[in-house]
């Protein structure tokens, strides 16, 4: 057996469970922070093997369904501009005000340019040389130093035609901002895998130390999610609540030196506006002055419009862990993936789009 | 400087004629094509036939495992199977890019004749346009195919019944990885190959030697999920599927959890699936192991009634969910 098929090992998941079982006491309220958790606990089946009594809760943690309205009718205000906007697949459908998106864009003469990485996007600039590229910049810790790396790559080359639009979002202080927020009861968080293998283990420690939340780093096979459920039911029971790392085989304690400083070469923390969150102080990545012939924002002078709500969807309240998707009262009627009001319902790794998805 | 397609040959002039003569004739040579008229003659069908067209695009054109010719063959002959039929004729129609090159065409071609005479069908009809550079993407092709229905009835979506085995005829996904990865230019350190290929032989196999088969589909664009889907509400039942059973293949897993795709959703071009008695499971299992274009076949799950026209998945660690339509396209994630 290869090791991660170990980490899906129905006997050994099984055997968690029935610790799980016995540990619970009472009512057990837990929120996964990263998109991709969401969708591992619902692809598994994880949700139907859990006692009644573990409430499970999706918090905010998919880039795309973060992206404020704001910030999608910026980038759609871009992608009119006589540039090519190259972009990560997960964007390509999320509405923005008045139901329009990148993909609607493009069959009006937008020029979008799927890529898989920010370095495919210089690639593209490097080979339209008569054309501007923009990059557009949306991921937390995960991806933003590679998009920081390719900024630094673009300038030690002297490339001209290439920029990014940063809407680039850090978890920790939205996890302050949650932890903060006295309606907002959770007795663990599920902390995001890959981010932390950018920022490592102490960015969180605030979460113990100063929200008592049992908080535990754990990868996304089956086991990895039950081996964290348990460790945060028996941190809440001891009443002793830690950070624990349980990914080690990929999320090194003290994170990825390299990534982080190449992000903050490049970047400044900058507030940021998140989707149902508001304003979060320090809590997104602007490109630094050095670097500012790459940033979008600036080349072409592009601010955040104004934009009105849209009417009816609560993403803010299911971002929040407020309510259940299937709470919001246009959930799979006015709102389904094929016609989606808010990004929670596009992204492949929102919150209501899995449970329209897999929830029986 | 290689040869290469210029407008002229789409003019029905002495260009199009040597293209026709020198290209299409020199590898598709067949008497019904041979006659050189408007249209083909079909003498020897008689009885229900079934009839399939489809238009093929595909981006790269030649990619591991296939290229569009042998693709655009084996899509429209294993529609045309899937009603219990035997193929016998296609037509095939291409829309060529002013600009692409003499020698790819000719290997697109005689990748055609390769397929269509292992298929055993004959090309008998055709058309070729071009049209200016950028109107379409190097090249199209619209295949048209007719056989006689052998099984009776014919199997039809409408046909599962409660307590019918679901099979499947191999590994999910490796078509739609192969095209993917390529496409952006990532490639595995296991090239994972197209299964791209005719599976009219073995339908014929099933049909004469298992017989009472309710329902075969391949599951093409959208992928076993889509189709298992399709058929679903076609005959408004519950299918449940167990994860565990889908053979999937490892370099096709890896590749797919690297860039967030789900193989489930991934299209074939060379798997079918087969709805039937339960009783008769085990006798169209030995039979699809036994062909080549059978050998990974496996009991995938049961037709119950219940959720009627919903799939569900039994998860390995035997928890349960919903395996939904694909909606639109399937695309690499974030992080
Ligand atoms: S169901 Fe749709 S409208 Fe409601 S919260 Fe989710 S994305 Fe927003």
């Amino acid at each position: 057996m290869n090791l991660l098929n170990k980490f899906k090992d129905p006997e050994l998941c099984l055997n968690i469970l029935d610790q799980i079982k016995s540990e619970i006491q009472g009512e057990f309220r837990f929120m996964e922070v990263c998109g991709t958790h969401t969708v591992a606990i619902f692809q598994s089946g994880i949700r139907t093997l859990l006692p009644e009594s573990i409430i499970h809760v999706s918090g905010p943690g998919c880039p795309v369904c973060v992206t404020h309205d704001r910030e999608i009718a910026s980038y759609l205000a871009l992608a009119e501009k006589d540039l090519i906007l190259a972009t990560f697949g997960d964007l390509i459908k999320v509405p923005g005000p008045g139901g329009k998106n990148l993909k609607a864009a493009q069959a009006e003469g937008a020029r979008i340019k799927i890529v898989y990485s920010a370095f495919d996007a210089l690639k593209l600039a490097l080979d339209h040389p008569q054309d501007k590229v923009v990059f557009l910049g949306v991921g937390f810790e995960t991806t933003a130093p590679t998009v920081a790396a390719t900024i630094k790559m673009a300038a030690e080359q002297g490339v001209r035609n290439f920029s990014v639009l940063s809407f680039h979002k850090l978890v920790p202080p939205a996890l302050k901002a949650l932890a903060a927020d006295r309606d907002i009861q959770v007795d663990g968080l599920l902390l995001p895998g890959h981010v932390s293998t950018i920022i490592g283990l102490e960015p969180y420690r605030f979460l113990a130390e100063e929200y008592q939340v049992p908080s535990v780093i754990g990868g996304f096979e089956p086991l990895d999610i039950l081996q964290a459920i348990l460790i945060m039911i028996k941190q809440k029971n001891k009443g002793r609540p830690e950070v624990v790392n349980n990914y080690k085989r990929v999320v090194p304690d003290q994170g990825n030196a390299k990534a982080i400083e190449t992000m903050y070469e490049v970047f400044r923390p900058a507030d940021a506006l998140w989707r149902g969150l508001g304003i979060i102080p320090g809590s997104g990545l602007a490109v630094a002055q050095r670097y500012e012939q790459f940033d979008a924002a600036l080349v072409f002078d592009q601010e955040l419009p104004q934009v009105d709500e849209i009417p009816g969807c609560k993403c803010g309240e299911v971002l929040k862990g407020l309510i259940s998707p299937d709470q919001c009262p246009l959930f799979s009627t006015r709102c389904t993936p094929a016609n989606p009001v808010g990004p929670c319902m596009v992204s492949t790794e929102g919150s209501c789009a899995a449970y329209h998805k897999y929830r029986l | 400087m290689p040869e290469r397609i210029i407008l002229d040959y789409g003019s029905g002039g002495k260009a199009s004629q040597r293209l026709i003569k020198n290209l299409f004739m020199k590898h598709f040579a067949n008497p019904g094509l041979n006659r050189m008229d408007d249209a083909a003659l079909i003498l020897d069908l008689q009885g229900p036939l079934s009839m399939s067209t489809d238009t093929f695009t595909v981006d790269p054109v030649f990619f591991p495992g296939g290229d569009i010719g042998s693709l655009a063959v084996h899509g429209t002959v294993n529609d045309v199977a899937m009603l219990g039929a035997v193929p016998k004729y296609i037509s095939c129609a291409f829309i060529l890019e002013e600009g692409l090159v003499m020698d790819d065409l000719e290997r697109i071609v005689q990748s055609m004749a390769r397929a269509s005479s292992h298929a055993g069908v004959q090309i008998i009809t055709g058309d070729t346009k071009v049209v200016p550079r950028g109107a379409v993407d190097k090249i199209f092709i619209n295949t048209t195919g007719i056989g006689l229905v052998v099984a009776d009835p014919a199997p039809s979506g409408h046909r599962a019944e409660p307590g019918d085995a679901i099979l499947i005829s191999g590994s999910m996904g490796d078509h739609g990885l192969a095209i993917l990865s390529h496409r952006q230019g990532i490639a595995f350190e296991t090239d994972v190959l197209s299964d791209s290929q005719a599976l009219n032989h073995l339908i014929l196999r099933l049909i004469r030697e298992v017989g009472d088969i309710h329902v075969l589909r391949d599951p093409t664009r959208g992928g076993l999920a889509t189709t298992l889907n399709e058929i679903a509400q076609q005959s408004d039942l519950e299918f449940i599927i167990d994860q565990e059973l889908i053979p999937i293949k490892e370099a096709v897993e890896g590749g797919c959890s690297f860039l967030g795709l789900d193989p489930l959703y991934l299209a074939n071009e060379g798997k079918f699936i087969c709805i039937l008695p339960e009783s008769l499971a085990t006798k169209a299992l030995d039979i699809m192991r036994n062909d080549p274009a059978g050998q990974d076949a496996a009991f995938i799950g049961r037709v119950a009634e219940g959720r009627n026209g919903k799939v569900v998945l039994k998860t390995a660690l035997g928890g349960h969910r919903l395996l939904d339509m694909l909606e639109g396209e399937q695309l690499p994630r974030i992080c």
